[in-house]
């Protein structure tokens, strides 16, 4: 319950310094960085470019039901909530692992 | 709504205003829905957490100390024996990098003293940073209204994590109910709440294929390294040029 690995105390603290690193960086950097159109279009697509490529294995390379359970969720992520998202893709997935495993 | 009087007294901070009034009631109402929202969450990565081996303590300090809940689901996704210190870090860098492009956005409009900002970034979530700058459309983001954002929103994570963890293990497996794919649907429903321009549409194709196809040809962790790149390869390439080319959803 207690017990503090070492190895993962470590990464705890380096994916401390990482993300304060990167919540820093923009404050400091705020005034002094001049970008381009283009290099601001690549940068905002980040946050997109770095979610999907997580759940990529998940949606697409997996099985049929994690698949069909992810374009149900983005459907229903077009039009509802956050909670309501999540639910529907977490029931979803449970109707088609019945279906098809 | 006072916000004429808000905006115009830039260095009379607190003489004229009432911080519970002005900040903090208004914090209050702007953050709990989401952190409402984020209970089933934190306790899914408890739960998600102990079953691979973290202890309450170790479950608690990531929740408590990385404070960034889409990297520490993706360490979780990684997480194997051996643990692959240098993957999980790089894809924590590789996906809290967006928090370099909020603090650019949100560092002139925080209404505080230097050492005060230091701190404020380091809670500053998507969440955090969202309700931030909606406010700062029409107030002025004061360290009251900020410090009551953190106040609630990451001690509900942190404190959630740990109870997930405690009674996650008394649910089972959690692919019996899906809980597995809990952590997909919120990154779905995180990237479909992103600006839908045609530039983001073809930065979500180039990254699923080419993650897709690298993580079945190469495996883990590289499908987030070669995804990220090509997706914003692509969105530099096919950067809109005009305006109006955004696309209805």
């Amino acid at each position: 319950m207690w017990q503090l690995d070492s190895t993962t105390l470590l990464v705890i603290i380096g994916m401390t310094i990482v993300t304060y690193g990167t919540r820093l960086s923009g404050l400091l950097l705020a005034g002094h960085l001049k970008l381009s159109r283009r290099g601001r279009t690549a940068l905002n697509a980040i946050p997109a470019a770095v979610l999907v490529s997580v759940i990529a294995p998940t949606a697409l390379a997996t099985g049929w039901a994690e698949t069909l359970a992810a374009i149900v969720t983005i459907f229903a992520a077009l039009r509802l909530p956050v909670l309501a998202t999540i639910g529907i893709g977490v029931a979803s997935v449970v109707v088609f692992r019945m279906l098809l495993g | 709504m006072i916000v004429h009087s808000i905006i115009e007294d830039e260095d009379s901070l607190g003489q004229t205003r009432s911080y519970l009034k002005d900040d903090i009631i208004p914090a209050f109402r702007d953050i709990w829905p989401l952190s409402v929202a984020m209970i089933p969450i934190a306790m899914l990565f408890g739960a998600l957490a102990s079953g691979k081996g973290f202890s309450l303590l170790e479950t608690f300090l990531m929740s408590f100390l990385v404070f960034a809940g889409s990297s520490q689901f993706a360490a979780l996704e990684l997480w194997q024996q051996p643990i692959p210190v240098l993957a999980i870090l790089f894809s924590t860098l590789l996906i809290n990098a967006r928090h370099m492009l909020m603090g650019l956005s949100i560092g002139p409009k925080l209404v505080m003293s230097k050492p005060l900002r230091w701190i404020a970034v380091y809670f500053m979530s998507d969440e955090i940073w969202a309700v931030a700058e909606k406010r700062a459309q029409n107030h002025q983001v004061t360290a009251a209204y900020w410090f009551t954002l953190i106040a609630i929103f990451p001690t509900t994570w942190f404190s959630f994590s740990v109870i997930g963890a405690l009674v996650g293990p008394l649910l089972g497996p959690p692919e019996r109910i899906g809980a597995d794919f809990a952590f997909t649907a919120v990154f779905i429903a995180l990237v479909t709440g992103f600006e839908r321009s045609r530039t983001t549409l073809m930065t979500i194709a180039a990254s699923a294929i080419t993650a897709a196809l690298s993580y079945y040809f190469l495996g883990s962790p590289w499908h987030i390294m070669i995804g990220a790149f090509c997706g914003i390869i692509v969105a530099y390439l096919f950067a809109d040029t005009g305006e109006g080319e955004n696309v209805a959803a």
